[in-house]
C-alpha cells in the first residue's frame, strides 16, 4: 500500500482494533514491524505499512517476523510484529529465548485469536502464551483501549525489558469504534550494545538469565496490583461479582450494569489484592475470559471460590445473550426465579440453506479440483488457504488439513506409513505459493532427501489469497507494493531435490493438460511438482476474459457444468427422465450469470452438447471450441 | 442498553453491506452519537454470509446485537434477510432487496432455496417492506447505485433525519464529483420512495 498522510492528532476517528493499534505503534516512534497476514490480525501490517517514518514487511512465517523484531529492538528500535493465534505457534520457538535475553527496543507482539473460529483451523487462547514465556499480556476491550494499549505496551516493554503480548480477538480486530488518537513521538534507536552474556543463549547464559526472568515476573505482579490497567468497579448489584477481560468486559457490563468488576487491561501476571477485595464484594465470584478457563483454574488454585466454565461456554465467542441467561441460571439455584429473556419476532433462526464460503468465479483452483474430484485412488493432503475450500461441494477433494505447510509431511507420511489396503493409492499434496514459502519448502526438501512417492500441486496464484490479496515472493513485490526479487518456483524447487523432469508449469484452465498431468506424475514412482501459472482474480494481474452463455436450445440438461462448482452457473429448471435402458437421469439445464462470468472457458469443457458459447449481441452468437 | 439503537445489516460477500453500514456509522457519529460497528464475516470474500452490527447512542458497550433486539433489518438478499430476521425485535422493520443470489450448494442440489422467502417472513409476522434495488439502480443508468438505493430505503427508519444519512453519501461521492454526486441522490431518493411506496397499511 503507497503512504498516505495520517490523520491529525486529537481526530476522533472511526477504527476498527487493528487500525488502532497500527495509528499507536506509528505514533510510538516504531522503526521496524513486520507480520505474515492470517485473519483476524491482516490489517495490522497492512495498515501500518501506509504510514510514513518506518519500516513494515511481509514476513515469510511468523517466526521470521519475530526474528525480524527481535533483531531491531536489539539494536534499540521501537519493534512491532503481529499475527493470528496459529502465527504465535509458529513464532513460539523465538519467544520462548527472547523472554530470556530481554527487549532493549521496546518489543511488542499483538496475537489476534480468532474466537468464533471465521477463518482458521483451530480456536486457542493465545494466553497461555504468557505463562508459558513469563512475559505480560495486555487484553483491550475496544479500539480505544486498543489504541491506548498498544502506546502503553511499548512503555512497559521498555521499563521492565520484556516482550509484551497484546492481546486481541477479533472482536476487537474488526470492531470498529470511536478512538482519540495523538501525535507521533519520535524514538531513535540507541544503539546496540554487545554482551554475550545476554544476547548468546548458550546453556551457561541462559541459566543465568532464568532467575532474572523470574524475578521480572514478581515485579510485573506487584504492577498488576498498581496498574490503572486493572480496575476494580464496585458496585451496587451484589448478587454476583466478575473477574473479566478483553471483550468479554462489555458483555459482562451490558449484561450486568451494576454489578462489582475487576477489568484486567493487564491480565498476567493477574492483580491478587484487587482479586481478594473483589471477592469481599459478593457471595459469589464468576469469572467471564475467552476460550479456556485459564483465569479460573489460576484463582483457584490461589484458594478463591469461582464459577466459570463450569456453567460458561468453552468454545466460541461470548456475547450479552449468552452470559446473561448463564448467570441467572447459576443465580436462580440460590435465589428467586429470573424474569424470562426478552423474545424477539420470531422465537427461533428459520432453517435454511447453509451458504459456505466458496471459490470465485473463474478462480484458477477450480479446474485443479474439479480434475481432481474426476480422478480415482487419490489420497490429498491439503494446506491452509483458498485451496482449502477444495475440500467443500462439488469437488470434496481433500483428505486433510492440519497447518500452514503440513501438506508436505503428512503426504509424505501417507506415504511411509501406508499399508497393504494403501499400496495402489497416489499420493498428492496441495499447496499454494505463499503457504509453500511460509513452511512448505522444508517439508518438499523433507520428502525429496528421503526418496518420498508424492505428487505435489504447487498452486500459485501469486497472492496471499484468503486474507485479501497481500503481497508474496512469489508476485515480485513487497509490503508496499514496490518491486522485489521474484521468486522462481521451478528453480526454487530443482534446488530442493525435484527432478527437472518432474517439474511442469501448467495453465490451470486447460483442463485437458491438467487432466494428463496429474495423471501421468501420479503414475510415476518419484517426486512430482506440478505449478500451476494463473492469478487469483481478485488480484491486479488478473484480466477478465469474454463471458459465455449457455443456448437455451442447445442445453440437454446433463449437468456437468454444474459440477465444476462455479458459482456463476446456475439451474434454471430441473427434469427426471427414463432412458433406453430404464435407467433414472435428473437433468438441470442451466444458464451462465453474465455479470458474474469472467469467462475462463471451464464449464466449456466438459459441455457435452457445445451449448455453451462467448456472450455476444443477439444475431451473433460466436461457437467455441473447447479449449 | 437503554437508547441504543440497533441496525443489523445482511448480505452476501461483494454486495456492499459493509461499506453501507460504514456510511450509517457515519452518519450516526454526525449526530453525536458513540458507535460501535462490528461484522461477522468470515470468508465472506468467497460468496458466503455477511452480517454488519451497527449499535450506536449515547455509550455503546457490547458490540454485538441480541437476537431479538434489533431496531431496522437492511437485507441485501431474501433469504439472507429471512435468516436473519429473528434478529428483529417485534413489531420492528425489515427493508429488503428482493435479489434472489443462489449459492452453489443449491445449485448442486443438495439443498433447497426457499419459494419466496419475503413470503415467508410476512407470514412469520415480520413487518417486510421488499423492492428490487438492481431494477431501481439499472433504471437510473448504473447497477452500482444499488448500494445507495438501499441506504435511502432505510433513511426513514433511522433516529435522525434522512437528510444525514443523504449528507454523509454526499460526502463520499464529492470527489467522483458534481454528476456522480447527483446521480447518489436520485438512486437515494428512489430507494425512499420505494420503501415508502412498499410499507404496509
Amino acid at each position: 500500500m503507497a503512504a498516505v498522510m495520517p490523520a491529525p492528532a486529537a481526530s476522533r476517528l472511526l477504527m476498527s482494533g487493528n487500525e488502532a493499534v497500527s495509528r499507536a505503534v506509528w505514533e510510538s516512534g516504531t522503526k521496524v514491524c513486520a507480520g505474515y497476514p492470517g485473519t483476524p490480525a491482516t490489517e495490522m501490517l497492512e495498515q501500518l505499512s501506509t504510514y510514513p517514518d518506518l519500516y513494515t514487511e511481509w514476513s515469510v512465517n511468523e517466526k521470521v517476523s519475530l526474528e525480524v523484531a527481535i533483531g531491531a529492538s536489539m539494536m534499540g528500535a521501537r519493534a512491532f510484529c503481529a499475527m493470528k493465534h496459529v502465527g504465535l505457534n509458529v513464532a513460539a520457538d523465538p519467544l520462548m529465548t527472547v523472554t530470556l535475553t530481554g527487549a532493549e527496543g521496546g518489543l511488542v507482539i499483538a496475537v489476534a485469536d480468532d474466537v468464533g473460529m471465521s477463518s482458521s483451523q483451530n480456536e486457542q487462547d493465545s494466553r497461555f502464551y504468557a505463562r508459558f514465556a513469563h512475559v505480560p499480556i495486555l487484553e483491550p476491550a475496544d479500539s480505544q483501549e486498543a489504541y491506548d494499549m498498544a502506546r502503553y505496551a511499548f512503555e512497559l516493554s521498555e521499563e521492565y525489558q520484556v516482550p509484551v503480548i497484546l492481546r486481541l480477538t477479533a472482536r476487537i480486530c474488526h470492531v470498529k469504534g470511536l478512538v482519540k488518537v495523538g501525535e507521533r513521538v519520535a524514538h531513535p534507536p540507541k544503539g546496540f550494545t554487545k554482551n554475550a552474556e545476554r544476547w548468546v543463549m548458550v546453556p551457561g547464559h541462559a541459566k543465568r538469565r532464568i532467575p532474572l526472568m523470574l524475578a521480572r515476573e514478581q515485579e510485573l505482579k506487584r504492577l498488576s496490583d498498581k496498574t490503572p490497567l486493572n480496575v476494580l468497579e464496585p458496585g451496587s448489584d451484589r448478587r454476583v461479582a466478575f473477574v473479566t477481560s478483553g471483550p468479554a468486559y462489555m458483555h459482562v457490563r451490558e449484561s450486568f450494569p451494576d454489578a462489582p468488576v475487576l477489568k484486567l487491561g493487564l491480565s498476567y501476571p493477574w492483580p491478587l489484592e484487587k482479586v481478594a477485595a473483589l471477592a469481599e464484594m459478593a457471595d459469589t465470584l464468576v469469572v467471564v475470559e475467552e476460550v479456556e478457563p485459564l483465569l479460573e483454574t489460576e484463582l483457584k488454585a490461589a484458594g478463591f471460590s469461582v464459577h466459570g466454565k463450569d456453567f460458561l461456554p468453552r468454545i466460541g465467542e461470548l456475547a450479552p445473550e449468552v452470559l446473561a441467561p448463564a448467570v441467572e441460571k447459576l443465580l436462580r439455584k440460590e435465589s428467586a426465579p429470573a424474569p424470562e429473556a426478552a423474545q424477539g419476532v420470531l422465537a427461533n433462526a428459520p432453517p435454511l440453506f447453509p451458504r459456505p464460503p466458496t471459490l470465485c468465479a473463474s478462480c484458477p483452483h477450480m479446474g485443479i479440483y474439479y480434475t481432481l474430484s474426476q480422478l480415482k485412488n487419490l489420497t490429498i493432503a491439503g494446506d491452509i488457504g483458498c485451496y482449502t475450500l477444495g475440500a467443500g461441494h462439488p469437488w470434496n477433494s481433500l483428505d486433510s488439513t492440519i497447518c500452514m505447510g503440513a501438506s508436505m509431511g503428512v503426504a509424505l507420511g501417507m506415504d511411509k506409513g501406508r499399508g497393504e489396503a494403501d499400496k495402489n493409492k497416489k499420493i498428492l499434496a496441495v499447496i499454494g505459493d505463499s503457504t509453500f514459502m511460509h513452511m512448505g519448502m522444508q517439508g518438499l526438501l523433507d520428502i525429496t532427501w528421503n526418496r518420498g512417492n508424492v505428487t505435489i500441486l504447487l498452486l500459485d496464484n501469486g497472492t496471499v489469497g484468503m486474507t485479501g490479496g497481500q503481497n508474496t515472493p512469489a508476485n515480485g513485490r513487497d509490503i508496499r507494493g514496490q518491486s522485489a526479487p521474484r521468486i522462481d518456483f521451478p528453480r526454487l524447487v530443482e534446488a530442493l531435490g525435484v527432478k527437472k523432469e518432474r517439474i511442469h508449469v501448467i495453465d490451470p484452465y486447460q483442463l485437458p493438460v491438467l487432466f494428463k498431468t496429474v495423471r501421468d506424475e501420479t503414475k510415476i514412482d518419484d517426486v512430482s511438482v506440478i505449478i500451476t501459472n494463473r492469478p487469483c482474480v481478485l488480484i491486479e494481474e488478473f484480466k477478465p476474459f469474454r463471458p459465455y452463455v449457455v443456448q437455451e436450445e442447445k442445453c440437454t440438461g446433463c449437468g456437468n457444468c454444474v459440477e465444476v462448482g462455479c458459482p456463476a452457473i446456475h439451474v434454471t429448471r430441473r427434469d427426471r427422465v427414463v432412458k433406453a435402458s430404464g435407467k433414472e437421469v435428473d437433468l438441470a439445464f442451466t444458464r451462465i450469470d453474465s455479470v458474474a462470468c469472467t469467462g475462463c472457458g471451464l464449464c466449456v469443457q466438459p459441455c457435452a452438447p457445445e451449448a455453451i458459447v462467448h456472450f455476444a449481441p443477439a444475431g451473433q452468437v460466436i461457437p467455441v471450441v473447447p479449449a | 442498553m437503554p437508547n441504543t439503537t440497533n441496525i443489523l445489516v445482511c448480505g452476501i460477500g461483494g454486495q456492499g453491506v459493509m461499506t453501507a453500514t460504514e456510511i450509517l456509522s457515519e452518519a450516526a457519529i454526525a449526530e453525536g452519537h458513540d458507535v460501535k460497528k462490528t461484522e461477522v464475516a468470515g470468508m465472506s470474500q468467497r460468496g458466503g454470509v455477511v452480517t454488519s452490527h451497527l449499535r450506536f447512542g449515547p455509550k455503546v458497550l457490547s458490540p454485538q446485537i441480541a437476537p431479538g433486539t434489533a431496531d431496522v433489518l437492511l437485507g441485501f438478499e431474501a433469504a439472507e434477510a429471512l435468516r436473519w430476521s429473528h434478529y428483529l425485535k417485534p413489531g420492528a422493520m425489515a427493508l429488503v432487496n428482493d435479489a434472489r443470489l443462489v449459492p452453489p450448494v443449491v445449485e448442486l442440489g443438495l439443498f433447497k432455496y426457499p419459494d419466496d422467502p419475503i413470503g415467508e417472513m410476512k407470514s412469520r409476522g415480520v413487518r417486510t417492506v421488499s423492492f428490487d434495488a438492481a431494477t431501481i439502480a439499472r433504471d437510473l443508468g448504473d447497477l452500482r447505485l444499488g448500494n445507495t438505493v438501499m441506504l435511502g430505503a432505510i433513511a426513514d427508519q433511522l433516529p435522525f433525519s434522512a437528510e444525514v444519512l443523504l449528507d454523509c453519501i454526499v460526502k463520499r461521492f464529492a470527489r467522483k464529483g458534481e454528476q456522480v454526486v447527483e446521480m447518489n441522490r436520485k438512486a437515494f431518493a428512489a430507494g425512499r420512495e420505494a420503501a415508502q411506496a412498499a410499507v404496509p397499511a
